[in-house]
């Protein structure tokens, strides 16, 4: 059952860029990436990074910066992008573990605003017209990815990649003490390990990959503008996370999938985008928890308890 | 480096860093009282403060009603707006993880600031000052407005504070956060305290947003960008502590004046660099008395 759903999964990823605008699946793609960095912390850890923009958006100014000024290939510049991102995390992470639960996110979320502004002040960053031009160099030094449909292919098996991280990343021994840091954290704690460690090195991970999306964005787009680092971002992927499923591997992907189709849906509706966000996302914290994906998996349980009776 | 400042520069920016403190000490003092009773961070403070400005800015050019009949008018109809909104999304989550009264309240923000903004657009409104004018101190110009607004923000902060630290509803307030079962076997409506207290601060962000109207420019957007800095302070002055949020509203507003005298360049980022040392030399708070 699980692997003829990996199937149709993987021959429709690959199918799709033949029926769909690939530069609307690359979006979605990056975006799935984001959601599952921004999942890996509140899904796994129990932590609330309500600044998770910061590390897409100053990763996609980095990556446009040494694509732009460098001539190397494209591989290694979203490499070096992912991890600035990445060390960008370790000390968010440093300073935040001090404070839990609410705090955390209180402390995340003025970051995210400083980074904001630092990007808004840069020279390199071109202010609020955004970075324009950013260059698509080839992959590997050789091989030609300038076409949308053969770019995609590369965002997609970055995706494969990114996700598949994440997979090891939670069902390691490492992800283990994750979880139980989230169920549990002074047990953990009494079990001899730090949880603050682990919390920073969560971090580091999380912001690495949200990094690893924001380079990949701002390659498919060639520009790199001030809202990848704006808070409606950062909100953008807690709806995706906790619309899909919190805590599911699927999850942030179907909702980072079905934002980003509404998005493109409502984009000419001014405000309504934003204001139809804010809507679901009332409505899925009152009603739907467990998300699409959670509360699908439950029904499936259901169906299975009553078959075995 | 204190070659030419003079004392107009030196003075008016104290003031402006006054004014800012002064909203900044009103709006996380209404936070860090909600989160004293309710444990919600209420991330929709900025926006029920635009509420405040705009329902201000309503009643003058829609009803001819003036600014002092909307420095009463406005609080309570926000007051009431939070009342709903207590019942309508907080409540059905108050058992929950705080986390999610906190993202419930960022999507009401997202809600109401979109409508807002989709019926009045995004630019700024202008509303007149109701005190024109001001008088000459003789090393600065202090408008009679601005004059105002520090006054009646250092009446309101110290009323508030003696009523729920020194009066008898207030320690029920404090009780209740302790033991909210106890206290209810006093026979207090406890669920219907934790409402009229949500209303009250949220009324006190209606109030702070009327205050501001004829300073700022009243803008859908005036309440997020204010919230920032807000969350820093709160952050900054130990998240329960009502007297803490106050002073550190206060004297983070004339560190920041100052700033912009003395480093102008840095004056936007100085909140943020007190809120870095702050959580790693003080990280419980600097009035948290040491609990974390």
């Amino acid at each position: 059952m699980r692997i003829a759903l990996i199937l149709i999964g993987a021959a429709l990823a690959l199918a799709a860029p033949f029926f769909v605008y690939p530069v609307l699946l690359m979006t979605i793609l990056c975006f799935v990436i984001f959601a599952a960095s921004f999942n890996l912390l509140l899904g796994y850890v129990g932590l609330l990074c309500f600044g998770q923009a910061m590390f897409l958006g100053l990763s996609a100014y980095i990556a446009g910066q040494i694509l732009k000024t460098t001539g190397i290939s494209i591989e290694l510049a979203i490499m070096a992008a992912a991890l600035v991102s990445a060390a960008l995390g370790a000390f968010v992470g440093f300073v935040a573990v001090r404070r839990s639960g609410i705090q955390f996110a209180m402390i995340t979320f003025a970051f995210a605003q400083f980074v904001y502004f630092l990007l808004l002040q840069s020279e390199f960053t071109g202010g609020e017209d955004g970075m324009q031009g950013i260059p698509r160099t080839h992959l590997f030094g050789i091989i030609d990815i300038s076409d949308s449909r053969t770019f995609y292919y590369f965002v997609l098996a970055m995706t494969v990649l990114a996700i598949f991280v994440v997979y090891r990343v939670v069902h390691s021994p490492f992800g283990e003490i994750l979880k139980a840091i989230r169920d549990n954290e002074p047990r953990v704690e009494s079990l001899g390990f730090r949880p603050e460690r682990f919390k920073i090195l969560a971090m580091t991970i999380s912001a690495g990959l949200a990094g690893f999306a924001g380079a990949l964005k701002a390659t498919v787009f060639g520009f790199a503008t001030l809202t990848d680092v704006s808070w409606t971002v950062s909100g953008e992927v807690i709806l995706m996370t906790l619309l899909g499923g919190l805590g599911t591997l699927t999850g942030p992907m179907v909702g980072a999938g079905i934002i980003i189709l509404m998005n493109d849906e409502l984009a000419q509706f001014g405000e309504w985008a934003l204001i139809a966000q804010g809507i679901i996302l009332i409505l899925v914290i009152l009603f739907l928890r467990r998300g699409v994906v959670g509360e699908a998996g439950a029904l499936v349980r259901r169906m299975k308890a009553r078959r075995a009776k | 480096m204190f070659d030419g400042i003079t004392p107009q520069l030196l003075f008016g920016q104290l003031l402006i860093g006054v004014i800012n403190g002064s909203f900044y000490a009103m709006l996380a003092m209404g936070l860090a009282i909600i989160f004293g009773l309710m444990h919600v961070v209420n991330f929709a403070h900025g926006a029920q403060y635009m509420l405040g400005a705009f329902v201000a800015w309503l009643l003058l050019n829609y009803l001819g009603v003036p600014y002092w009949g909307a420095l009463v008018i406005a609080p309570v109809v926000v007051a009431c707006f939070g009342l709903v909104m207590e019942r309508l999304i907080l409540k059905p989550i108050a058992n929950l993880d705080h986390l999610y009264s906190l993202l419930v309240t960022y999507a009401a923000t997202l809600v109401i600031e979109g409508l807002i903004r989709q019926q009045y657009g995004s630019t700024g409104l202008p509303y007149n000052s109701p005190l024109p004018g001001g008088v000459n101190l003789g090393f600065m110009f202090m408008p009679w407005y601005r004059l105002w607004v520090v006054v009646f923000s250092v009446v309101t902060c110290l009323a508030t504070w003696l009523l729920i630290e020194h009066t008898k509803l207030g320690a029920y307030l404090r009780a209740a956060n302790q033991s909210p079962e106890i206290v209810e076997s006093f026979g207090i409506n406890v669920p219907r305290m934790v409402t009229l207290t949500y209303a009250f601060g949220v009324g006190l962000a209606g109030l702070s947003g009327v205050l501001a109207a004829p300073i700022y420019q009243v803008s859908p957007s005036m309440g997020s960008t204010l919230m920032i800095t807000i969350f820093a302070v709160v952050v900054i002055g130990g998240m329960g502590s009502i007297l803490g949020a106050i002073l550190t509203g206060y004297l983070l507003g004339i560190v920041e004046g100052l700033t912009k005298v003395f480093y102008p360049e840095g004056a936007n980022l100085v909140i943020f660099f007190i809120m870095l040392l702050a959580l790693i030399f003080r990280p419980s708070g600097l009035f948290s008395g040491g609990k974390n």
